[in-house]
């Protein structure tokens, strides 16, 4: 797994594409519009996920000045 | 008149409780007060009991409630008064009240005044209570509760961890004895369905033919009780340890009651023991061979209170060789005679021992006779009654009656009497030692603290009950074999009760003459006697009683402690803290998950997504 | 059209793959662009010509920027690569590799057992209109909250107080005026001159 992260956030929007592609080609194998909504609400998720993901970010590299995912790890045990 | 019976056991009982609850906050005087007064009143009810039992002639019995009911089981509180009971009570209360005078000065000094009283008491509450017991398991109640006072009074100065010790010893060896009792009161239970003494004893005649296998086992069982708590053969270890305690326990307790609670169970429940000839006959070989084996083993104490202690166990084993041959009211009567001098013996010893500032050991007293004359006096009357002077004292006519029933009864056997005899030689001897080594001679330490009137007259009474006991020999064996079985003369062919006095006697004489010649005439002969090899070993054997306690260590003290290191760590505790262990260590697994990393945890979810799919997939 | 298919295809998976495995998280954000326009191929060759336009326009055109911009922001250089060279061991991937070849398994067998199937029709713009204001209007209102959400999330994470920030610097200021045995009546932090900055400076003394 990688330790960057930028890379974790990229990965998740690789992922969502991915699941979006499989409702959009079930939609198209029964000619329905529904695999193109429900792409288009993932879609609608995934920038509002990004962009707090993305402020999350930044204050983490405000904090620790490293974007190493480790670095926040003392909520443990 | 009779109705009273029930404050004899419940006076004293009150009195510990009071002791016990507010001793701390009363003066010595009101304790001494609540103390004596208490089972002084007692003596005085159970004294005033005696003319209304005589007059009524038959045995009473007083309910007081049920105990438990229980699917048929039903043992109450209830007092059951005959003459065996009210011989008892009678001795124990009054002697145990002139101890209790006594102690009154004697435990002055102590800090624990108020712990001793209402040990004192409870002790009496309980022995009391075995006494007038109706039924077995109340008499196992009081039985109890004299070994727990036994316990608590031996261990008294319980600073010095050796008074815990012998504490504890004592009780352990008298639990072997009540364990075996405990199981004689199952079978009895079990086979005849009640505990009730009388209906025991009834049912049993019924049931049971001689030498029932079932009268056998109870009988042995019970007698296995007894042996326990009178220090016979081989539970009498005991006893010497026991002497750790204060005198007047020592006194009261271990000489004139408590050790005396075995022949009283088996008088009681003698029916059994004549329906188990065998079991009879085991106890009068257990008395023969106890008294003889004491009696050897007080030679070479020097310790006083020792040689008090091996010379109880010594009388005991008469009380049983007169059980074991059937002569059941000659072992009461030589109850009421060693209680007298027994505690009479240990009373004036505690003065001898307090008068030299708690010197024991014989051989650095002497010379007492001038100094203490009172104690000499009363120790002097006491000794030739436990000896058995003829004709004067009361030890000799009981004795003398135990002496002629192993003779003459139809268990009794010429071997018995030629023990007996042997014994009172013995008793002669080691008495008259302690004696002449104690009071006679140079002194070797000096006086530095006389008796009062507290201690004089309780010691003053008993060596008058000394003397004047024996002469109411005939009355009172007639009086107890309203209630026991009397001595059926059988063998009378080549002894008659005249020549047996007439060797005890020879045998007394004989023992106190040797005893002047070795210790006090000609003290050479002692020293060449015991320069030889064997001498010195016999000397160490019996000083060791006879080596029970190296036997016991070796057999059982260090087996146990060797499994008990085995099972340091508890095999049975682990298996239940095994539990709470697992419990733990899964815990510490599970919280090693929550890393705070989140790789780990996006890593935990893909690899679940994983087997998910996986499992709806394939199954 | 099934050869552009199966062209996009590729495409897609290789520069995923590549995208995942790059030192340089700027390379990897291009490459996952690259992804993205791929898979908006396929999108349009499977008849949905409305999403196709939606991935391209939003997911590649504003979301990756966002990512770009951060990036910028960011300006980590040649120290980051340095770090991920340390970090991307071979052995760091092993785990990942299992888990990817057995997912690929349980998905083959999902698609094998499937059957084939035909490209039935082309699903224009209008009905996809008609389905997400008919049955999915809800859907609509809620994606709407999530967005009003996102923004407002958004906003509150990323502004820094400039009076919070003033308050650590000042703080800052006053250890090294202790240290350099100042006088704590002497406004002025000796790191701005001024009085503009005395206002600043009045809650922490």
């Amino acid at each position: 797994m990688r330790r960057n992260v930028i890379f974790t956030l990229m990965s998740i929007e690789v992922m969502l594409n991915a699941a979006g592609l499989a409702f959009v080609a079930a939609g198209a194998r029964w000619g329905q519009a529904d695999g193109q909504v429900m792409f288009l609400f993932i879609l609608a998720m995934a920038a509002a996920e990004v962009s707090v993901g993305l402020a999350l970010l930044l204050r983490l590299y405000h904090l620790f000045k490293s974007l190493d995912i480790d670095a926040a790890s003392t909520m443990r045990g | 008149m009779l109705q009273l019976l029930w404050l004899i056991p419940a006076i004293p009982f009150a009195s510990t409780l009071v002791l016990a609850l507010f001793g701390r906050r009363m003066s010595q005087r009101m304790v001494a007060i609540a103390g004596v007064g208490s089972v002084g009143l007692s003596a005085l009810i159970s004294l005033a009991i005696v003319p209304a039992s005589l007059a009524s002639g038959t045995p009473f019995t007083q309910v007081l409630w049920t105990w438990i009911d229980v699917a048929g089981f039903r043992p109450e509180i209830a007092f059951y008064l005959d003459p065996v009971s009210l011989l008892m009570v009678v001795v124990v209360t009054f002697v145990s009240f002139l101890i209790h005078l006594y102690s009154a000065e004697f435990m002055e000094d102590d800090e624990g005044y108020a712990r001793f009283f209402a040990y004192m008491n409870l002790f009496v509450a309980s022995m009391v209570v075995l006494v007038l017991a109706d039924n077995l398991l109340l008499l196992y109640l009081g039985w109890e509760g004299v070994g727990l006072c036994s316990y608590l009074l031996i261990g008294f100065w319980y600073k010095d961890p050796v008074n815990g010790l012998a504490a504890r010893k004592a009780f352990i060896v008298t639990r072997a004895g009540d364990t075996a009792m405990i199981v004689g009161l199952f079978i009895l239970f079990h086979t005849l369905g009640t505990l009730q003494i009388q209906d025991l004893m009834h049912l049993a005649t019924v049931h049971w033919a001689v030498g029932s296998p079932y009268a056998t086992a109870a009988a042995a069982l019970l007698l296995g009780g007894a042996v326990g708590k009178s220090a016979q053969l081989p539970l009498q270890t005991w006893l010497p340890d026991a002497m750790a305690g204060p005198t007047p326990t020592s006194a009261l307790i271990h000489a004139a009651t408590m050790v005396t609670a075995g022949v009283y169970l088996i008088a009681r429940t003698h029916v059994l023991f004549t329906l188990a000839p065998d079991v009879q006959f085991a106890v009068a070989v257990i008395g023969a061979a106890t008294l003889l084996l004491a009696g050897c083993s007080a030679l070479t104490q020097s310790d006083i209170k020792r040689i008090l202690a091996y010379s109880t166990v010594s009388q005991i084993g008469y009380m049983f060789l007169a059980l074991g041959v059937g002569s059941w009211a000659a072992a009461m009567f030589h109850f009421m005679t060693h209680a007298f001098f027994k505690a009479l013996l240990f009373l004036a010893s505690g003065v001898v021992i307090e008068a030299l500032h708690h010197e024991h050991n014989i051989f650095r007293m002497g010379g007492l006779r001038k100094e203490l004359p009172i104690a000499f006096w009363t120790f002097l009357i006491g000794g030739c009654s436990l000896a058995g002077l003829p004709l004067v004292t009361a030890g000799y006519f009981s004795k003398d009656f135990i002496l002629w029933g192993a003779w003459t009864s139809p268990q009794g056997n010429p071997a018995f009497w030629i023990v007996g005899v042997i014994g009172v030689l013995l008793t002669g001897l080691y008495t008259f030692r302690l004696i002449f080594v104690v009071f006679f001679g140079a002194s070797r330490t000096p006086v530095t603290h006389r008796p009062h009137y507290r201690i004089i007259v309780p010691v003053i009474l008993l060596a008058t009950l000394s003397i004047v006991g024996g002469w109411f020999k005939r009355s009172l064996v007639t009086f107890l074999n309203s209630a026991l079985p009397p001595l059926s003369e059988v063998h009378v062919s080549r002894l008659s009760e005249t020549l047996s006095s007439i060797f005890a006697g020879l045998a007394f004489l004989l023992g106190l003459g040797l005893a002047y010649l070795f210790f006090l005439g000609r003290p050479e002969y002692a020293e060449s006697l015991m320069r030889g090899g064997f001498m010195r070993r016999l000397h160490a054997f019996w000083l060791a009683d006879w080596g029970f306690d190296w036997l016991y260590d070796r057999t059982l003290v260090r087996p146990f402690i060797w499994i008990a290191t085995l099972n340091r760590r508890d095999v049975v505790d682990n298996a239940f803290t095994a539990v709470a262990r697992w419990h733990q260590a899964a815990y510490y697994a599970l919280s090693r998950t929550e890393s705070g990393r989140l790789r780990w945890y996006a890593a935990a979810i893909g690899a679940g997504a994983v087997v998910f799919i996986g499992v709806i997939l394939f199954t | 059209m099934l050869i552009t298919f199966y062209v996009a295809a590729a495409i897609a998976i290789v520069s995923t793959v590549l995208m995942i495995t790059r030192l340089n998280a700027v390379h990897a954000l291009l490459y996952l662009v690259v992804s993205l326009l791929a898979v908006a191929t396929v999108f349009f060759i499977l008849g949905a010509p409305f999403v196709a336009a939606l991935e391209v326009i939003i997911y590649a055109g504003a979301i990756m920027v966002l990512f770009i911009f951060v990036m910028m922001m960011l300006n980590l250089g040649d120290l980051a690569t340095r770090m991920e060279r340390a970090w991307l061991s071979p052995s760091a991937w092993v785990g990942p590799a299992i888990l990817a070849v057995l997912l690929v398994i349980e998905f083959a067998y999902t698609l094998g057992s499937a059957g084939r199937a035909e490209l039935v029709h082309e699903t224009a713009p209008k009905e996809v209109a008609l389905v997400l204001f008919g049955p999915y209007l809800l859907g609509v209102e809620l994606v709407s909250m999530l967005l009003l959400a996102g923004i407002v999330g958004a906003y509150h994470l990323g502004w820094s107080n400039p009076k919070e920030r003033e308050s650590i610097d000042a703080l800052e200021s006053d250890r090294q005026r202790a240290v350099s045995g100042g006088n704590l009546v002497r406004t002025g932090t000796g790191r701005t001159a001024g009085a503009a900055q005395r206002d600043f400076h009045a809650d922490v003394d």
